[in-house]
């Protein structure tokens, strides 16, 4: 197998012709009823406690952000309360960022500002203006693939990939911190990173390997 | 989540200014426990200041030898300064044991002090619960009880405090620096900050409404160099305490092993960061050895009162304060 991941490649094995994002983006555009009123059950507290998530929003008003991500600066119009997560995933489209707990107890939503790792569930979209935001998607230079990722693929460092992101993100942090080489550091130094398929030792090996610079 | 406004203050006389013109604004620093409760809805304030652009991000070593810790420096780089490591190295262990990397590089050393207890009650936001709802009843008094307080308790509110930095800080009596709103500063010694509950438990600490924490000071003691924190929990890392033990001593040099002086401070088992002046006193004057140890240790839990789940942090409490003296008289310094 090669080093890098082909995407397209893979999305477009399906006999269908359709790829797994096509098909999302599909099924979203066909109920976007459903979707939009299970949005708002979701965002508004228990039923009786007040009006829909949409219609505070609008009472709050929106207020300007100006985001650089990836090197990118994007000014945008958000609600106060938007996360820094929601702002990459729903307004920039930078889906890599995952959403796992939403409460900062999982690691899955890691993102560097200023080179240091840090949870986008748990900071507001308004507090990382000014800042400098590095996701998933802007680790790689171009088909390079920053030495992580690499790593994270020679040792098959994950099942099904949903904490990835977070992880190597978070290893990616965890190089520029420093932390001891040893199997029992790399585990407390990604702590924060939970992964439920149990990938654990995997991702330990793609940590050490990363941090060792070794290639091979 | 509640709506709110937003804005940013450049200077500490602006965050404090903005936030006591409104009952309902709050300051947000890092957001670890702020952005997790406005999500539940269990804090719901309607404007925030966000202070994280405060000249407030230094570490000095004051004239006198002690330490000032800006409100604003960061969980992380307090835990690795190489002076905190060197002089205070039960600070730096307890912020390492608490929370996670990422959460460390967000958190700062003013928020980490108004952190909120991980009582289920409280955070699921609809039961009865008087430290969210004042005068609703305390679920967790008749509920599930196992992470609760056994030290510190009212008839109205068994919530542990969370923290580990505050334990580190109790202990070595630290003092924090304040703004008050109308002017003027005040400092309050770390052991008068946060409140029993008693009868408000919604009241954590001494602050007033727009009241900023503007830096920590460390006194100037060089036996705090022989320090440790320890912390007990259901997981090797990334859980909060079920018991921890923040310890300083003094030993005679002579080598008789004379305990001259002592700080201990306990984390998970109280509903404020408890310091034990019962424990040291048993300590002083003691010979540092396990029978000391073990005494300091049923003299600092003496008071302690279990609900139905949880009294098993009686005993753990005591073995993780025997423990740490033990690790503590052992440090070369």
């Amino acid at each position: 197998m090669n080093d890098t991941w082909d995407d397209e490649s893979a999305e477009n094995s399906d006999p269908t012709g359709l790829s797994r994002r096509d098909f999302l983006g599909m099924s979203l555009v066909a109920v976007p009823v459903v979707g939009v009123a299970a949005a708002n059950v979701k965002a508004a507290r228990p039923a009786a406690a007040g009006p829909p998530a949409r219609a505070v929003a609008a009472k709050a008003g929106l207020m300007p952000v100006t985001l650089n991500v990836n090197g990118q600066v994007r000014q945008l119009r958000l609600d106060p309360r938007t996360s820094l997560l929601d702002a990459l995933r729903e307004e920039m489209d930078l889906s890599g960022t995952k959403k796992g707990c939403d409460h900062g107890q999982c690691g899955a939503c890691t993102v560097l500002i200023d080179d240091r790792r840090v949870l986008s569930c748990l900071t507001l979209a308004a507090m990382a203006s000014g800042h400098r935001v590095t996701t998933i998607e802007g680790l790689a230079q171009g088909d390079r693939l920053h030495p992580v990722q690499a790593a994270f693929l020679k040792h098959d460092a994950f099942q099904c990939g949903y904490c990835t992101p977070g992880q190597i993100v978070s290893a990616v942090g965890l190089l520029k911190e420093g932390c001891p080489g040893d199997a029992a550091a790399i585990r407390e130094c990604m702590s924060g990173n939970l992964c439920r398929c149990g990938a654990y030792p995997n991702i330990v090996a793609a940590v050490q390997e990363a941090r060792g610079g070794r290639t091979t | 989540m509640n709506p709110f406004t937003y804005s940013h203050a450049n200077r500490p006389e602006e965050a404090v200014a903005a936030v006591a013109k409104n009952p309902r604004a709050d300051f947000v620093a890092g957001g670890t426990t702020l952005v997790d409760l406005l999500r539940l809805d269990v804090m719901t304030p309607d404007a925030l200041v966000d202070v994280n652009a405060l000249p407030l991000a230094r570490i000095e070593t004051l004239p006198g030898g002690g330490v000032r810790i800006g409100a604003m420096v960061r969980n992380s780089d307090l835990a690795n300064d190489p002076t905190i490591r060197q002089r205070y190295p039960v600070l730096s262990e307890a912020l390492l044991s608490g929370a996670s990397p990422q959460l460390r590089n967000m958190a700062t050393t003013g928020g980490n002090l108004m952190q909120r207890t991980r009582c289920y009650y409280f955070r699921d936001a609809v039961s009865p619960c008087n430290k969210r709802q004042p005068g609703s009843g305390c679920a967790a008094l008749g509920g599930f009880n196992r992470i609760h307080a056994v030290l510190g308790t009212s008839e109205k509110c068994i919530a542990t405090h969370p923290g580990d930095m505050p334990v580190a800080l109790a202990a070595l009596d630290a003092v924090v620096h304040t703004r008050r709103p109308g002017g003027g500063e005040r400092a309050i010694p770390l052991t008068d900050f946060h409140v029993p509950y008693g009868e408000d438990p919604a009241r954590e600490s001494v602050l007033e409404h727009g009241e900023l924490i503007t830096a920590v000071e460390l006194p100037a003691v060089p036996w705090f160099a022989r320090s440790t924190y320890l912390k007990i929990r259901d997981r090797a890392s990334y859980e909060f305490a079920l018991a921890s033990a923040a310890v300083a001593l003094d030993l005679d040099r002579s080598g008789s092993r004379a305990i001259r002086a002592a700080r201990v401070a306990l984390g998970g088992v109280a509903t404020k960061p408890w310091r034990s002046r019962e424990a040291e006193q048993v300590l002083t004057g003691g010979k540092a050895d396990e029978a000391t140890f073990r005494a300091a240790a049923e003299a600092a839990l003496k008071g302690a009162r279990p609900q139905r789940n949880n009294e098993f942090k009686i005993e753990l409490a005591k073995r993780t304060l025997t423990r740490a003296l033990a690790t503590a008289a052992e440090i070369k310094v």
